[in-house]
């Protein structure tokens, strides 16, 4: 069954007067509960293929189906609603409010969806006992280290249970033994049944994905599995 | 609706956390509605209070008053015309007195100054009102103690004294003037009456809380010289829906007691209270329009400050547009979100203003007449609001039009 359906999407931008491809002809499928990375040097097009799956922008031609859903002409209005319900971001400088607490951050998508006081707060708290953060709930992001902002991050993209996790260079800001947690979180997240694309350019890091997928400007170059996967080192960071 | 409510509250929220979040900078934007509004607010409350300070003077002068003097109070006519009036005397006076039919009451008043002493206390450039026993009938004072002169202490010209409330506190601070005999000039004077607070900051020495009202004998005798002032008569109509009437009456009497002929000018004029009315009222009118436009611009200004502010804040929170934005805030969202931070920006300055004023009102009041209205209040909340949302708004529909992806990468 498959979250997403891409087929020969293009993006071009205009700069003054000329046209940039940034995508040229992309198609491809994602299933429900894969784990997929994409990489490409720069210019290769993969941020750009990432906002197109993250819905923050839409292509100039072709076709984007999500749950079975048209979305490449939504309006922005529903494409925010996607946003907030079907895709969980995590990003690379983790883009947390600076000054509002843990719990705030996490229930903030909730607020956006119209979830009520009592239940939100709830479930964001969960979300943070999920990733390890129960008793980091009250502190701002200032009094956190890189791998518990990331922890944050991540379980604010879950709190909304949505469709898909995307993640741009999630270890990108953090040193080897902190990265090497959040991947072995998103390891578990797998395990659980989410569905997590990976953007990134290490190679490394793009292992522990099961599928790679790698571009090169603006076009898919190749689209195999991952043979040699890496496993995290297994740690007790994380709630069973 | 539910929907609608529940945005709005989320949103006054997170513009609350957001206006917590940076105090410094939402204090000093608030100053400037702060100011603008306690300033106009202020403005309005001395004018009202004025206002109404000065509509209980010409009040206390009797709206159903004709002052028949040789002087016009507003005249279009040349001031030498009106000095080369012959004088109104005594004998004038007494020939209207005869010939008037409709007035309630008629007396005449001839005016002085002089110092006011007791003991080791004194009032200096007191205003002297010389009248008879019929004057109280043309006022509408009221008594603290004692009784205005009667006919006989009058007719004898006898040398008693009905003193007004403010002379009597200077005098007499621990209220006890009736009965005392008082210095008027170098003459004693004893009190028979003090009259009680009759009330207006605007009339100065015209205001009878200022004056001492002696009979007119007695200034004949110890003031003035009987040809060298003139006589005003004090001339009350029965109601004041009859003050027409009364008027045109006195101008015909007055005219046969001048012995004018008919198609002379008249060489006296009749006074109202009316006149310095409309006077007023234009005046006060301009003094109004011109003080709140002033005021206004302030308030203006403090909108603008406003706008450029969130402006600012909306660049520099760019990136934190781009992040709500990507976890699905829609653009009405955001818009929301920046327009109730300018409101509640705007409204806390105005609250704040208001009370301020309020304070600043009462502490005025010790030295200037203040009045307070409901109105101001309603409206210095409803300007505040409309200015935040109003010079909000640019500011808020730039922050909702940002593109998420463009945010996002913003440094």
């Amino acid at each position: 069954m498959n979250i997403i359906n891409i087929e020969h999407i293009a993006k071009i931008y205009q700069v003054g007067l000329e046209e940039v491809q940034a995508l040229r002809d992309v198609s491809l499928r994602i299933d429900k509960n894969e784990y997929v990375a994409i990489m490409g040097p720069s210019g290769s097009g993969k941020s750009t293929l990432m906002n197109m799956l993250g819905c923050l922008d839409t292509p100039t031609r072709g076709k984007y189906e999500f749950n079975g859903v048209n979305v490449s002409e939504m309006t922005d209005n529903d494409l925010a609603r996607i946003r907030n319900k079907e895709i969980g971001f995590v990003f690379q400088t983790f883009n947390l409010l600076p000054r509002s607490d843990a719990l705030h951050n996490v229930e903030l998508p909730l607020i956006y969806a119209g979830i009520p006081y009592g239940e939100r707060r709830e479930r964001a708290k969960k979300a943070l006992v999920d990733v390890g953060l129960a008793d980091r709930i009250d502190h701002k992001p200032n009094e956190l280290s890189g791998g518990q902002r990331q922890r944050v991050a991540v379980a604010r993209a879950l709190v909304t249970s949505p469709s898909i996790i995307l993640a741009d260079e999630p270890t990108g800001n953090l040193d080897s033994k902190t990265g090497e947690e959040i991947m072995q979180l998103f390891n578990e997240l797998h395990e659980k049944g989410n569905t997590i694309i990976l953007v990134t350019h290490e190679e490394y890091i793009a292992e522990h994905a099961a599928r790679i997928i790698r571009l090169k400007d603006g076009l898919v170059e190749k689209d195999e599995a991952v043979t040699k996967r890496q496993i995290p080192k297994s740690s007790s960071a994380v709630a069973p | 609706m539910r929907y609608i409510l529940f945005e709005f509250k989320e949103g006054l929220l997170i513009a609350f956390r957001a206006l917590r979040a940076n105090k410094v900078r939402t204090s000093l934007t608030m100053l400037g509605i702060f100011i603008g509004i306690t300033v106009v607010v202020l403005m309005s409350t001395a004018i009202k209070g004025i206002d109404n300070s000065f509509q209980d003077g010409i009040s206390a002068l009797g709206s159903d008053v004709l002052y028949v003097d040789k002087w016009a109070w507003f005249s279009n006519e040349d001031w030498w015309r009106l000095r080369n009036r012959r004088s109104i005397d005594m004998a004038d006076y007494e020939k209207f007195k005869e010939l008037a039919r409709l007035p309630l009451a008629i007396a005449p008043v001839i005016n002085a100054r002089q110092t006011v002493k007791f003991g080791e206390r004194r009032v200096e450039s007191v205003f002297l009102n010389g009248s008879n026993a019929d004057y109280v009938k043309t006022t509408n004072f009221t008594f603290d103690q004692g009784r205005f002169y009667n006919e006989v202490e009058s007719n004898a010209s006898r040398q008693v004294a009905v003193i007004g409330s403010e002379v009597a506190t200077k005098l007499f601070p621990r209220g006890d003037a009736l009965d005392k005999t008082i210095k008027i000039g170098g003459a004693n004077f004893k009190i028979v009456g003090v009259l009680s607070e009759q009330g207006s900051f605007i009339l100065g020495p015209f205001n009878p809380d200022n004056q001492v009202f002696i009979p007119i004998g007695t200034i004949f005798k110890n003031f003035v010289a009987r040809h060298r002032g003139t006589i005003t008569i004090n001339v009350r109509a029965p109601s004041p829906a009859m003050v027409e009437e009364t008027k045109a009456e006195a101008e015909g009497v007055m005219r046969k007691v001048r012995g004018l002929k008919h198609d002379e000018e008249n060489d006296f004029s009749i006074n109202q209270q009316e006149g310095l009315m409309e006077n007023y009222n234009s005046v006060v009118g301009v003094i109004q329009i011109a003080g709140l436009f002033i005021t206004g611009l302030s308030l203006f200004v403090g909108a603008i400050g406003i706008m450029n502010i969130m402006f600012v804040s909306v660049r520099e929170r760019t990136k934190e547009i781009g992040i709500r934005k990507a976890i699905g805030a829609k653009r009405r969202t955001i818009l929301t979100q920046f327009l109730l931070e300018s409101s509640a920006i705007c409204l806390l300055g105005g609250i704040a203003g208001l009370v301020a004023a309020i304070l600043g009102s009462m502490a005025l009041n010790q030295y200037f007449p203040t009045s307070i209205q409901p109105q101001a209040a309603i409206i210095a909340i409803g300007v505040s609001a409309l200015t935040g949302i109003l010079s909000g708004f640019a500011p808020a529909f730039t922050a909702a039009k940002l593109d998420p992806v463009d945010s996002l990468r913003y440094e």
